[in-house]
């Protein structure tokens, strides 16, 4: 697609083909070094609060019709490098579900634009990029046009260690125009155990293959030794080889697009074209908080219990610990934005630290959802947030020995608790419609792998080797909050990638093959209640077959505790559990045509237990579980999460109810206990009738035992208070406290002023 | 631009719109610049008292200005506390910790875990036990306050004119 006349494209060859010049330092624009640009951007931005310190969008203002053609184009270029490129990839994470996505950055690593996709990166290249310049790359390590540079080490950008990212630099006579950025979530990268969130790394050394902003390329070739490092660093070799091509061929197309844009309107246009474009996205953002938000302090607090005295297997994670993640959000009269999570939890021996690149990279993926889903997406934005990741804390380390295998425990909590606040300001300003409770947690995260027994593994033709990964991406839909004025969404949300798919069983089945898909089902009385209920969860349920060597574990929020509540009344989603059963005799059932269980509706009746027998069953409180192994015909049930809801149950329709009812949303019993609801269910014929008498009778009385029920505050602060004299919480909560007041003496002094405790107090 | 009039705020705050009258007529951008005003109207006109809403706070409640100062009081007309204070204090409040509580909510298995110290704090209005909140913490927890609204900074800045309680005070200057 070379533009003919180009002084860098040779017709009838592609950019791949060609041999690249050697560039001499300085690369940056007008004869500066990238540092000297990086120096320039980040002290302009300083002094005047603009990004480049620019007045005014000149190019913009003179020619906004081709400045929004070029975005257009720009962005345009990344979607169809991302269409097109996942077709490289085999991972079904990747190819089925889209976890991937491209992304354009200025010279100096700030984000222009960003593809479809998991746009949870649009600043975790950005961080790597500069971390690149900083490090003297230009000079010391080289950055030439062909090379190709690798990172996912989350602590220097990235979110999660299977996100992996590629970078090729964009050179246009002799000078860096841009980088380009693709990342895909890898299906397995190494590490102590199987799967691609994983649990029991405690450190970095278990975590698995690290890329730590190296160059891994050059002349748009990989290097023999970097591709062989992958090959056999990873458990699925192929996966990671085409996923590697995937991320490249993208980077490459985008290359190719920015070469005939600046050969069309020249570099020095679209240098400006950059800059503007980030400093419009600072702007939109400023205008959106002042359109939608309420200026004021907006708090919530969100936790991650972590039950592992009995659970973890290094020593020095067997324990109980309970993640802190407050979160302050404080919108100025300018439109500025501050959020501060002063006295969040220390981290911990467990995966889910959170770099401050990932909790920047999940802060964008939540404002792209629910405060800036129309405007120009990019690190403007991020200059128009200012944020207080403490520094020692779960949400900023600022240690590389720790394990950051999944963050995301960290994350997901976290974010509960800003789109609260957001929805809160939603709220005031009328804008009912934007409100979100917040969403279900992605759980339950089924990991691991097995091989394929000999007699299987030659039955299946197109089986890639023996072992298969256990990683599939169905938790990506999960039911989302409610809103201000409606119900949430069914099954059908991610908070880490707004274009959440089931992907089709039989799809991950060609992955899985060990694991088969006995059932799938809507979960009853997952969704969170309210006046508007949260969305519903679902619930699967596998059996392990033609296989040998499997283990399979599970990560799943809300596990022991909420993380977070409903909104206005509503209430938190139910939280998770785990059934599993080994030595079952489900292979008995199938040949003589018994039924056997597919499902868990009612887990207070053991409902899975009374269409199999299993020589073990397990039945926990707690969804999460390490690794365990798994025999032919053992069986694992597994579920999604629902929603928060908004609002007081007792103001919901009952017509709403009998809907619920019938779509398996709630079961009858809980819908009088919670609603007041009271009727007859046909579940056989799924109708409900509402005995209205009963109803009015059942709703008169909630509002008569709230009344005998509840206590003043002043009672519940007096007990409440005697409690915290007494540290008498669990060792998990043990372990937040005391670790909160270790970090934060501000918090500190706040909890103990608010208990009344006097400045000796320590929990 | 959404351009929603008086009547279709009111079926938006009634949660009466359909999916796809949200999708098509509501949730697009722009929004309309004026919703806060329509939204205060009809909330105002459907309260049994005069003070002006300043903010509304959920579904129950507001900051409304009066007299002596500016309160914070729930549809039925009860005032919790100052605006400045947080009005979970002045709430009746039930705490479920105990598996037979949260199991009227919730199935068994599917709440917290009996050996962790959580609570699901439930915040009621003290006069008319209308449920105003619901937090979900560990035992101990401090009752955070929500929300700060910066009132005038609101109006003066950002809506061009005076709070509507202190209109008055800006036309004896």
């Amino acid at each position: 697609m070379s533009k003919p006349g180009s002084e860098l494209h040779d017709p009838g060859t592609t950019t791949r083909e060609r041999e690249f010049e050697h560039v001499e330092p300085p690369i940056g624009w007008d004869g500066r070094t990238l540092q000297e640009m990086l120096d320039e951007s980040e002290q302009r931005l300083e002094e005047t609060g603009r990004y480049q310190g620019l007045d005014e969008l000149e190019f913009k203002a003179e020619q906004p019709f081709k400045y929004e053609q070029m975005y257009s184009r720009l962005r345009g270029a990344l979607v169809s490098a991302r269409e097109t490129a996942l077709h490289v990839s085999a991972s079904p994470i990747v190819r089925e579900i889209g976890e991937l996505c491209f992304q354009i950055y200025t010279p100096e690593g700030d984000s222009v634009a960003v593809s479809t996709g998991i746009i949870v990166h649009v600043h975790t290249g950005s961080l790597a990029i500069k971390y690149m310049i900083e490090e003297g790359y230009e000079t010391n390590r080289g950055i030439q046009p062909g090379d190709v540079f690798c990172n996912n080490d989350n602590d220097l950008g990235n979110v999660h260690t299977t996100d992996v990212h590629t970078f090729v630099p964009i050179f246009y006579d002799g000078e860096l125009v841009a980088w380009a950025d693709g990342v895909t979530h890898e299906i397995d990268i190494g590490g102590m155990t199987r799967g691609h969130d994983q649990i029991a790394s405690t450190n970095r050394h278990e975590d698995g293959l690290y890329a730590t902003c190296e160059k891994i390329g050059e002349d748009d070739k990989l290097y023999q030794d970097w591709r062989d490092r992958g090959q056999r660093g990873v458990r699925t070799p192929m996966y990671w080889d085409l996923d590697e091509k995937c991320r490249l061929a993208g980077c490459h197309m985008i290359r190719e697009a920015i070469h005939e844009m600046i050969d069309e309107v020249g570099v020095e246009l679209f240098k400006d074209f950059l800059y503007e474009a980030v400093e419009e996205g600072r702007q939109i953002m400023e205008s959106r908080v002042q359109e939608r938000l309420f200026p004021g302090t907006y708090r919530e607090a969100s936790f991650l219990p972590i039950q592992w005295a009995d659970k973890a297997w290094q020593p020095g994670a067997q324990q109980n610990m309970m993640n802190h993640l407050p979160v302050e959000i404080t919108v100025d009269g300018e439109g500025g934005v501050e959020l501060d999570m002063e006295g969040a939890t220390p981290p911990g021996p467990h995966p889910f630290n959170c770099a401050e690149g990932s909790m920047a990279g999940a802060l964008w993926v939540s404002l792209t959802q629910c405060l800036l889903h129309d405007g120009k997406v990019n690190d403007g934005a991020h200059y128009a947030v200012d944020t207080n990741y403490p520094e020692g804390t779960v949400v900023n380390p600022q240690d590389p020995e720790l394990s950051y295998h999944s963050p995301w425990g960290t994350i997901f909590p976290t974010y509960q608790g800003v789109w609260k606040c957001i929805s809160r300001g939603f709220f005031s300003r009328g804008f009912r419609e934007e409100v979100v409770t917040g969403y279900g947690e992605p759980s339950d995260a089924i990991q691991g792998g097995g091989k394929l027994m000999d007699s299987l593994a030659e039955a299946i033709p197109d089986a890639l080797g023996d072992y298969f990964p256990v990683g599939s991406f169905d938790f990506s839909c999960q039911g989302l909050g409610a809103s201000a004025c409606r119900d949430g969404l069914d099954y059908g949300y991610a908070m880490f990638n707004p274009e959440a798919d089931l992907g089709d069983v039989e799809e991950w089945e060609q992955t899985q093959w060990g694991l088969i898909q006995l059932g799938r089902k809507v979960k009853p009385n997952t969704a969170g209640h309210g006046k508007y209920r949260g969305g519903s969860g679902w619930e699967g349920l596998y059996t392990v077959m033609g296989s040998e060597d499997t283990s399979l574990y599970c990560v799943s929020l809300p596990n022991v505790a909420w993380c977070t509540s409903g909104m206005s009344g509503g209430y938190p989603h139910g939280t998770g559990y785990s059934v599993r059963a080994h030595d079952t005799d489900l292979a008995r059932r199938t040949v003589t045509d018994e039924p056997y269980s597919i499902g868990d509706d009612r887990p207070g009746e053991h409902q899975f237990e009374q269409n199999i027998e299993a020589e073990e069953l397990i039945r926990d409180q707690d969804p999460m579980f390490f690794p365990e192994e798994f025999e032919n015909y053992d069986m694992l049930h597994y579920k999604t999460s629902g929603g928060p809801g908004w609002g007081d149950p007792l103001e919901r329709p009952s017509e709403k109810l009998k809907a619920d009812i019938e779509e398996d949303v709630f079961t009858p019993d809980i819908v009088e206990e919670v609603y007041g609801v009271v009727g007859d269910y046909d579940a056989e014929n799924r109708d409900f009738t509402i005995d209205e008498e009963a109803t009015a009778e059942r709703r008169a009385e909630i509002r008569e035992e709230r009344a005998e029920r509840t206590q003043s505050f002043e009672e519940f602060f007096e007990e409440e208070q005697a409690r915290v004299k007494q540290s008498d919480w669990n060792d998990g909560v043990q372990w937040m406290y005391e670790g909160v007041f270790d970090l934060s003496e501000e918090w500190a002094d706040e909890f103990r002023g608010f208990w009344d405790l006097g400045d000796g107090y320590s929990p | 631009m959404t351009d929603l009039d008086q009547a279709r705020v009111e079926s938006l705050i009634d949660g009466e719109l359909s999916w796809d009258e949200l999708r098509n007529e509501v949730l697009p951008d722009p929004k309309d610049p004026d919703r806060f005003q329509k939204t205060r109207e009809v909330l105002q006109e459907r309260v049994d008292w005069d003070d002006p809403i300043l903010v509304p706070l959920n579904d129950h409640l507001f900051v409304v200005g009066t007299d002596d100062g500016r309160v914070i009081r729930a549809d039925c007309g009860t005032d919790l506390c100052d605006a400045g204070e947080n009005w979970k204090r002045s709430c009746e409040v039930f705490v479920r910790e105990e598996d037979e509580e949260f199991e009227e909510l919730y199935e068994e298995y599917m709440h917290v875990d009996p050996d962790w110290a959580f609570e699901l704090r439930e915040w009621y209005c003290p006069e008319c036990y209308q449920l105003l909140d619901v937090d979900a913490v560990p035992v101990g927890y401090p009752v955070l306050k929500p929300f700060e609204p910066d009132i005038d900074t609101f109006y003066e800045e950002w809506q061009g004119r005076p709070a509507p309680d202190r209109e008055g005070e800006q036309a004896a200057d």
